[in-house]
């Protein structure tokens, strides 16, 4: 029988310190449903999601009671809808109302595609597909968007980027009876990854396979309770720490992937390898950090610790795994975060400490909230800097900022749920609005040039 | 299929008795047991056959929470990969 030990440090893991499975995501393609017909369109796309994704909800249930490990959402992602747009034109909000009528009905927490990807230019059905979206998430519960306006290879679309600022704008604005949520269900991309499991950016990339699974897992408490356990250990004993329990907290992510994919009889795509936070105390990456020595997440030295952490979790990761892909990394989103939030209240975490955070973890700037009336111009130029790390730095980097509409520095603004809360912050106000309406494209960098 | 059961709690009188019934009504052999008292803390593990089961795992694995709850402790039937992928290569 295994070690006594082993069994009650894994039990210990799920049941103090907060391991879960934070997602089985079951990526569909719609390609197969595009029809010149909207209407036909949708009803084929209903018919496929609801045929594909049936167990999956009682799938995931079934796993998590049999191994005995909590997993927090199943979700869906599909392909870009701006594809089928593109195909069909209409009102692509009807497709938006399609996936929130077809996740109500398959029962999963989150369905995410509402896409386009326009890193080089707009295709036919794109701009539709971008300016439907503040409607598009004012009018559903349940759906993701994200819009990918940069890549290392492509350059930064700088027409996008304006164009965003705008979106994110009104997004925030036609919400604002609802507390803003529009932009909390909304990513802008430099780099983004087609297998993606996690909200709000997961889409189905085209060259994935019809169907498959894809995990994320958690687990932040795990990392920073073997880190409490050494408290004198140099960094080189924090690095191992990370990577061993990096390890562990993957291979489950692994052995749910496969149980899920041989269930559902679909193939088994990857683990995503990232540390997910959540509002919870005791489930933080923020604490992680503080952990490693930092009096507070944002002292000088947090961007070595999150570099240090980001890496060992990928280290750990990798051979816990198969198959590893989507963000993998560490995330840092503001409100869903117990130390986050703290941090950002106390003044200690500004927005440029978070910008240089994003060049060494997984993401981007993500849910922070910022003041009502911040001008489209300036969240273009929030979106501008994040794509220009991801793109020179060969890694993904997004921006989900929530203009908190009618709220400045100092107020707070609350989702409730798994996307949390936190305080409207300080943003820099000098404009940056000629740079922003230049237009035209950035042109990828020399390290695009690797063939 | 093999599962591993864990009970953690207050010592008392009857706790291995209790569970060693509980396995036997829903038809799971007992394999191993291991059993130690840490201050107080009675600590128990116990790796079951239960490819036998009466009733479905997730079943057995609910009626183990329920079992833990009337004998105000902790007991969990957990399916046994979960350990072996954690803790071995």
């Amino acid at each position: 029988m295994i070690n006594t030990q082993d069994i009650l440090e894994t039990i210990n893991m799920i049941r103090e310190e907060n391991l879960d499975i934070r997602t089985i995501t079951m990526g569909i393609s719609l390609l197969s449903c595009a029809d010149s017909d909207i209407h036909t369109s949708c009803d084929k796309i209903y018919e496929k999601i609801c045929r594909k994704a049936e167990h999956l909800v009682k799938t995931g249930e079934d796993i998590e009671k049999e191994y005995g490990i909590p997993i927090i959402h199943k979700r869906i992602s599909v392909t870009p809808i701006s594809m089928l747009t593109a195909v069909s034109g209409g009102d692509p909000v009807l497709y938006a109302k399609t996936l929130e009528k077809a996740s109500q009905a398959v029962g999963v927490n989150f369905i995410g595609g509402y896409s386009a990807l326009v890193q080089k230019g707009f295709a036919k059905g794109d701009m539709e597909l971008i300016r439907s979206i503040p409607e598009a998430l004012a009018e559903t519960e349940h759906l993701c968007s994200s819009v990918n306006i940069g890549s290392t290879k492509a350059g930064i679309n700088m027409d996008a980027v304006e164009l965003m600022g705008r979106i994110v704008r009104q997004s925030a604005e036609i919400t604002a009876d609802k507390g803003c949520i529009g932009p909390a269900k909304l990513v802008v991309f430099c780099n983004a990854p087609e297998d993606n499991p996690f909200m709000a950016g997961a889409f189905h990339g085209v060259g994935e396979a019809d169907c498959e699974i894809n995990v994320g897992v958690s687990g932040p408490g795990v990392v920073r309770a073997a880190l409490s356990k050494i408290p004198n250990g140099n960094i080189t004993d924090v690095a191992d720490t990370v990577k061993k329990t990096a390890f562990k907290i993957t291979r489950v992510g692994q052995l749910v992937a496969k149980e899920a994919a041989k269930r559902l009889d679909v193939p088994f795509g990857i683990v995503d390898l990232s540390l997910a936070p959540t509002p919870a105390v005791g489930d933080s990456v923020a604490h992680i950090l503080e952990e490693m020595g930092l009096e507070s997440c944002g002292a000088h030295g947090t961007t070595a610790c999150l570099a240090l952490l980001n890496d060992a979790v990928k280290k750990g990761g990798v051979m816990a795994s198969s198959h590893v892909g989507g963000l993998s990394g560490a995330f840092i989103p503001v409100s869903e975060d117990a130390g986050m939030i703290a941090a950002a209240e106390s003044g200690k975490l500004s927005i440029e400490k978070l910008e240089a955070m994003t060049a060494v973890c997984s993401v981007g700037l993500d849910m922070i909230i910022i003041p009502g009336n911040t001008p489209a111009e300036v969240i273009s130029g929030i979106i501008a800097d994040e794509a220009a790390i991801g793109m020179v730095n060969s890694k993904t980097t997004a921006v989900r900022v929530i203009p908190a509409i009618g709220k400045d520095v100092g107020d707070e603004l609350n989702f409730g749920g798994l996307l949390g809360y936190g305080p409207v912050m300080k943003l820099n106000t000098a404009s940056p609005a000629k740079f922003i309406h230049r237009g035209g494209r950035l042109p990828a960098p020399l390290q695009s040039l690797k063939n | 299929m093999r599962a591993i059961i864990t009970v953690v709690g207050k010592d008392k009188v009857g706790i291995l008795a209790a569970v060693s019934d509980f396995c036997a009504k829903y038809n799971a052999n007992v394999i191993e047991v291991t059993q130690s008292i840490l201050q107080d803390m009675f600590c128990m593990i116990m790796l079951v056959d239960v490819s036998a089961c009466n009733v479905p795992f997730t079943e057995f694995a609910d009626k183990a929470k329920e079992l833990g709850e009337t004998l105000n402790l902790s007991v969990q039937a957990m399916h046994e990969d979960i350990f072996n992928s954690m803790h071995r290569i």
